[in-house]
């Protein structure tokens, strides 16, 4: 039975690596189109109709045709326009702040809730304590309400 | 409590610290810094430092071999590289933003025989506030910048006498 499942488990990642590893192996224009950014208007390479878009979409098809990989396509591309030709950073070196940060930055902010809850909880306890010492004792309770119906 | 709010207060500190030290690094590594550069030379071995330049009057004209104004342009460079050489006057283009091959074979086209010097990402660009191409600047022979920081194609009129500015300086 667990024989069954790892191998499952194994045809399952196949399965979804395949598109990826031939994306990579023969990419398509408009795949690396959407990966790149134009050096001169910083826009997405498929929503810019600057010149050097269109030269850059030329160089990309004539690499395809070349038998380039996707990889090293956009190698060649940063060597020519360093790595902001890349809409996403490298995750590499300095760059690789920008996929961590956010990460951080929710973490650190999840954490700081947490606090600020834990805090506020500390805090609304005793005064809920307070409250039900001030509750009427149920006899004097009625008393009051028998009071209050000899004025209806 | 009061180590926790303390805990707070200078993670908070250093955060806002590490964001200033992140921006002063923006500034003085990508932009913003000073006037220069050193940029390897297209079609040729070496490079060029435009401070090392310093004792000549320096025409710098930043183009790329896609940009349609820079070619009606580079005869008219080409030409003032020729007749103000001796002078002391040198035309260095950068090309930004462009594929070096591109480069090599606009240089080729327009036989142009001044320096050229190749800026694939267009690190330099923000530092002499180009934003467009062709644009043209001067630098006399104490390395400030003089004259008319022309945006645009250039007119030889605009050279000339923009180069006798320099020159005069």
């Amino acid at each position: 039975m667990r024989l069954v499942a790892v191998v499952a488990a194994f045809a399952l990642a196949a399965a979804a690596a395949a598109p990826a590893l031939a994306s990579e192996r023969h990419p398509t224009l408009g795949e690396l189109e959407g990966q790149l950014m134009c050096p001169t208007c910083k826009e997405p390479l498929d929503q810019s109709t600057s010149p050097i878009a269109d030269r850059i979409r030329a160089y990309i098809s004539a690499r395809i045709a070349a038998g380039d990989t996707a990889s090293e396509i956009k190698a060649k591309l940063v060597a020519q326009f360093g790595p902001a030709v890349l809409l996403e950073p490298s995750k590499k070196g300095f760059n690789l702040l920008a996929w961590v940060l956010p990460f951080v930055g929710l973490g650190g902010g999840a954490l700081a809730l947490g606090l600020l809850a834990w805090r506020w909880t500390k805090r609304r306890a005793p005064a809920a304590d307070a409250a039900a010492a001030t509750q009427l004792d149920p006899e004097l309770d009625r008393r009051v309400d028998e009071a209050l119906a000899r004025f209806d | 409590m009061a180590r926790v709010k303390l805990a707070g207060q200078v993670l908070a500190v250093a955060a806002v610290a590490g964001l200033l030290a992140l921006l002063v690094w923006k500034i003085t590594h990508q932009g913003g810094g000073p006037r220069d550069f050193t940029l390897s030379r297209l079609g040729a071995p070496g490079q060029v430092t435009l401070s090392k330049l310093k004792g000549k009057v320096v025409v710098l004209n930043f183009w790329a071999s896609w940009c349609q104004p820079c070619k009606g342009e580079a005869p008219r460079l080409e030409q003032a590289w020729r007749r103000f050489r001796s002078q002391g006057v040198v035309v260095l283009g950068v090309d930004a933003q462009d594929f070096s091959t591109d480069a090599r074979r606009f240089a080729r086209r327009y036989k142009l025989t001044y320096p050229l010097v190749h800026d694939g990402p267009g690190n330099t660009l923000s530092r002499f506030g180009v934003d467009g191409f062709p644009e043209t600047l001067f630098v006399d022979r104490a390395g400030k910048f003089v004259g008319d920081h022309v945006k645009g194609e250039i007119s030889a009129d605009q050279l000339t006498r923009n180069i006798e500015v320099a020159l005069s300086s």
